[in-house]
C-alpha cells in the first residue's frame, strides 16, 4: 500500500461509537530457538473516538506491548489491528511511517528528548516529515508549547528543564501534528505527584478540548481513576 | 528538514569532541596528501610554461647498452642522438640538451653552485620560455662554438643583483661565459627545462661526449603527429638494432625509445631503467590508482566502523524519529546528509591545510624554484571524492540502523 492510500483510506469524520482502535484476536508471541514466550494473547480491544482508557497490569504482563502494537512500534504475530478503520496489520514500513505521522502521537516515561535539540526543534520533529515550510513547522510547534505552558522556554534545552517540563514538552511534540491518537506510556511515572497531576490535566484537556482518543498504560490506580475506562492485563490476557 | 538535520549534526560533531577529531582528521588528512601529491604531480609532468608543446613533444630519455654479461643504463648519449634519432618519421624537430649538472663557480671569494645545461638551437624552438632580457640560444652559438649563456632570474640576482646582465659575463666550471638572455626561474622538478644556466654542447670541455651511445644527453623530439609515435619509435628501434656496438670482442645490444616524459617517469619508477620496451606510463597510471583507492578506502573503513558505534549511541533519537513518522530511508536519508557534511567540513579543513603546506613548500627551497599550487581541479575532484568518502562510510551504518525495531531503539538496544 502506498504513503498516500494508506493516509487516505483513513476516514476524516467519525461517530462518537466508531472504534478509533479496534483490535481483534492480537497476539504477540517472542520466538527464539529454544523459548516461546507469549507477551499476549487473544487481545479483542476496540475504543472510541475521543475516548480517554487507561491500561493497567502488573509489570510484564504485556502493557507496553499492547501499547506498541496500537502505536504501529510493533507487529503482532497474530490477529488484526484498525486504526481509524483501516486494517494496517500488513502495511509496507513507509506506509505505517505515514500513518504514526499523521494519526498517532506518543508520550513516553521517559520523555526521549533529543537532548541536542532545543526545545522547539524537539516539538518540530513529526512535522519535519509532512510537506511543511520552516516558517509553518515553527508556528505550530510554537503554538504546541504555548498549550503545554512553555511558550517561554522555546530556546531551553531538556537538560535546561524540570521533569514535569521536559515531559510537557513531550506531549507538545505528541500532539503538534494534530495526531487524532495519543498513546502514552506512563506519562506521569517518572514525576511528583504535583506534575503527575499537571500532566494529567493536559492530557484531559486534549480529550475534552480536541476529541483526541487517549491510551495510557499506568501502574498508578490513582490516575487511572481519572479515565473513563480501565483495560486490565494479566499474564498478556485482557481481565476486564 | 535539512537544516534540522545539519543543526543536529553540527550539535552532534560539537558533542563527541574526539569523534568529531578523528573522522575530520581522516578526511582532510587523506585530502591533503592527495593534493600535495597531485600538486606535486601537476607541477612535474603538467603543460606549464616553457613546456606549452608537450602534448606533441616526446623524448628519448634512456638508453642501455647490454652483452652476454653485463647491461648498462643511463641517459641517452650524443652519438645515439645524432646518429641515429635525425630525421626520424613524424618529427618536425629535434632538440639536444644534457641532464643538468651541478658544476661550481666563484662569486666574491666564494663558491656558488649552479645547475648547468648544455643545449642545440633546436631545443630552444621547442621549448616556449619567456625572456626577461635577450634571446636564446640560437644554431649559430653552437655550430660556432660561442661562449655564450641563458642565465635565470636567481642567477642573475646571485651574480648582478638583479641588473641587467645583457653582454656581461659569468665564470662557471673554470668558463667565462657572456650572457645573452634572461629567462624566469624553473622549478627544479621540470627536468627538461630546468637549469641555472644554459649554454650550447658544443662548448664543453672535450669532445668524448660525441662517442657516447649512453651519456648525459636527452633528445626533445617535437612530433607532427603524436598519435603516430609508433612510427617514430618502430624506425629508432630499427635503426637502433641495425647499428652495430662492440666492447672489445662482445657485440653489444643497444636500445632506446622515444616516449612522452610521464612514461619516462613510469620507466624510471616501475621498469628497468633501460631503453627497452614502452608504455611504462600506463604501470605508472595503475601503480597510482591502486595506491590512491587504497588510501581512500583505509579511512573509509575506519569511518565505518566509526559511524557505527556514532550511530548505535543515537537509538532513542532514531526510535523518536520513527515513531513521530519517519521511514527508514528518511533516516538513512539524515544520517547521509550528517555524514556528508562532515566530510565536507574536513574537505574544507584539507584544503586549508594543503594552502598552507604549498605556501611552506614553496617558501622553504625544499624544490628548487619550486611554485606549487593548488589545482582547484583536483580539488573539485577531491571534494567529489570526499562526498564519495562520506557516502560510502554513511549508507551502510545508516542503512544498518535505519532498520533497526523501533521499541529497541527507543530502549537504547542497538545491535
Amino acid at each position: 500500500m502506498s504513503v498516500a492510500a494508506a493516509v487516505a483510506e483513513l476516514p476524516t469524520t467519525t461517530g462518537r461509537s466508531a472504534p478509533m482502535i479496534n483490535l481483534q484476536a492480537v497476539e504477540k508471541v517472542y520466538r527464539t530457538d529454544r523459548i516461546e514466550t507469549v507477551a499476549l494473547t487473544g487481545i479483542d480491544l476496540s475504543v472510541r473516538e475521543g475516548e480517554f482508557v487507561s491500561i493497567m497490569g502488573p509489570s510484564g504482563c504485556g502493557k507496553s506491548t499492547l501499547l506498541n502494537i496500537i502505536g504501529l512500534l510493533d507487529v503482532p504475530t497474530g490477529g488484526r489491528v484498525e486504526i481509524n478503520g483501516s486494517v494496517v496489520s500488513a502495511s509496507s514500513d513507509r506506509a505505517l511511517a505515514a500513518i504514526r505521522n499523521k494519526e498517532l502521537g506518543f508520550v513516553f516515561q521517559t520523555f526521549h528528548l533529543i537532548p541536542d535539540l532545543a526545545v522547539v526543534d524537539n516539538v518540530e520533529i513529526p512535522l519535519l516529515y509532512r510537506q511543511l515550510s520552516n516558517g509553518e513547522r515553527r508556528k505550530l510547534a510554537e503554538a504546541a508549547l504555548d498549550r503545554v505552558g512553555l511558550s517561554s522556554r522555546t530556546r531551553h534545552f531538556p537538560s535546561q528543564l524540570s521533569g514535569g517540563q521536559q515531559q510537557r514538552v513531550a506531549i507538545a511534540r505528541a500532539i503538534v501534528g494534530r495526531p487524532r491518537i495519543l498513546l502514552a506510556d506512563e506519562p506521569t511515572g517518572n514525576l511528583d505527584s504535583q506534575m503527575g497531576d499537571e500532566v494529567m490535566a493536559l492530557l484531559k484537556d486534549l480529550q475534552h478540548r480536541d476529541r483526541t482518543t487517549v491510551v495510557m498504560v499506568t501502574h498508578d490506580a490513582r490516575q487511572a481513576e481519572r479515565t473513563e475506562r480501565i483495560i486490565r492485563l494479566f499474564d498478556g490476557r485482557l481481565v476486564a | 528538514m535539512i537544516r534540522n538535520y545539519l543543526t543536529l549534526a553540527w550539535k552532534v560533531l560539537l558533542r563527541r569532541k574526539f569523534f568529531t577529531f578523528i573522522s575530520l582528521f581522516g578526511v582532510s588528512f587523506t585530502l591533503v596528501v592527495l593534493l600535495l601529491v597531485t600538486a606535486i604531480l601537476d607541477h612535474v609532468i603538467a603543460p606549464y610554461p616553457p613546456e606549452t608543446r608537450q602534448d606533441r613533444t616526446v623524448g628519448i630519455y634512456f638508453a642501455s647498452l647490454q652483452s652476454d654479461h653485463w647491461r648498462r643504463n643511463g641517459f641517452a648519449g650524443y652519438q645515439l642522438i645524432d646518429k641515429l634519432a635525425r630525421d626520424l618519421p613524424n618529427v618536425e624537430q629535434l632538440g639536444i640538451a644534457t641532464v643538468p649538472a651541478e658544476v661550481s663557480s666563484f662569486l666574491n671569494g666564494r663558491s656558488v653552485k649552479e645547475w648547468l645545461k648544455r643545449t642545440d638551437g633546436t631545443y630552444w624552438k621547442i621549448l616556449d620560455f619567456r625572456f626577461l632580457e635577450g634571446g636564446p640560444l640560437t644554431d649559430a652559438d653552437v655550430a660556432a662554438g660561442r661562449m655564450v649563456a641563458v642565465i635565470n632570474e636567481t642567477t642573475r640576482q646571485r651574480f648582478f643583483g638583479g641588473a641587467p646582465a645583457l653582454g656581461r659575463t659569468l665564470e662557471l666550471d673554470s668558463q667565462r661565459f657572456t650572457v645573452v638572455g634572461v629567462v624566469p626561474d624553473v622549478p627544479i622538478l621540470r627536468f627538461v627545462p630546468f637549469a641555472d644556466v644554459w649554454v650550447p654542447y658544443t662548448t664543453a670541455k672535450g669532445e668524448d661526449y660525441k662517442h657516447e651511445w649512453v651519456g648525459n644527453f636527452m633528445a626533445l623530439l617535437l612530433l607532427k603527429d603524436p598519435s603516430k609515435l609508433d612510427v617514430t619509435r618502430d624506425e629508432l628501434w630499427s635503426r637502433t638494432r641495425g647499428v652495430k656496438v662492440t666492447a672489445g670482442t662482445e657485440v653489444l645490444k643497444l636500445a632506446a625509445t622515444p616516449e612522452t616524459f610521464f612514461d619516462m617517469i613510469g620507466r624510471l619508477l616501475t621498469g628497468n631503467g633501460s631503453g627497452e620496451g614502452y608504455g611504462y606510463g600506463h604501470r605508472l597510471e595503475i601503480v597510482l590508482a591502486i595506491g590512491a583507492a587504497l588510501f581512500m578506502l583505509l579511512p573509509a573503513v575506519n569511518l565505518v566502523n566509526l559511524n557505527i558505534s556514532r550511530i548505535m549511541e543515537r537509538a532513542p533519537e532514531i526510535g523518536v524519529r520513527k515513531a513521530f513518522g519517519a521511514s527508514s530511508w528518511t533516516l538513512v536519508g539524515q544520517f547521509v546528509v550528517e555524514n556528508v557534511f562532515l566530510t565536507l567540513v574536513g574537505a574544507a579543513i584539507g584544503l586549508a591545510i594543503t594552502a598552507i603546506a604549498l605556501g611552506a613548500i614553496n617558501s622553504s627551497g625544499l624544490i628548487l624554484y619550486a611554485e606549487l599550487s593548488l589545482n582547484y581541479r583536483i580539488f573539485g575532484w577531491g571534494v567529489v571524492l570526499a562526498v564519495a568518502f562520506g557516502l560510502l562510510s554513511g549508507v551502510y551504518p545508516a542503512w544498518r540502523m535505519s532498520r533497526m525495531h523501533p521499541v529497541q531503539a527507543l530502549n537504547g538496544v542497538a545491535r
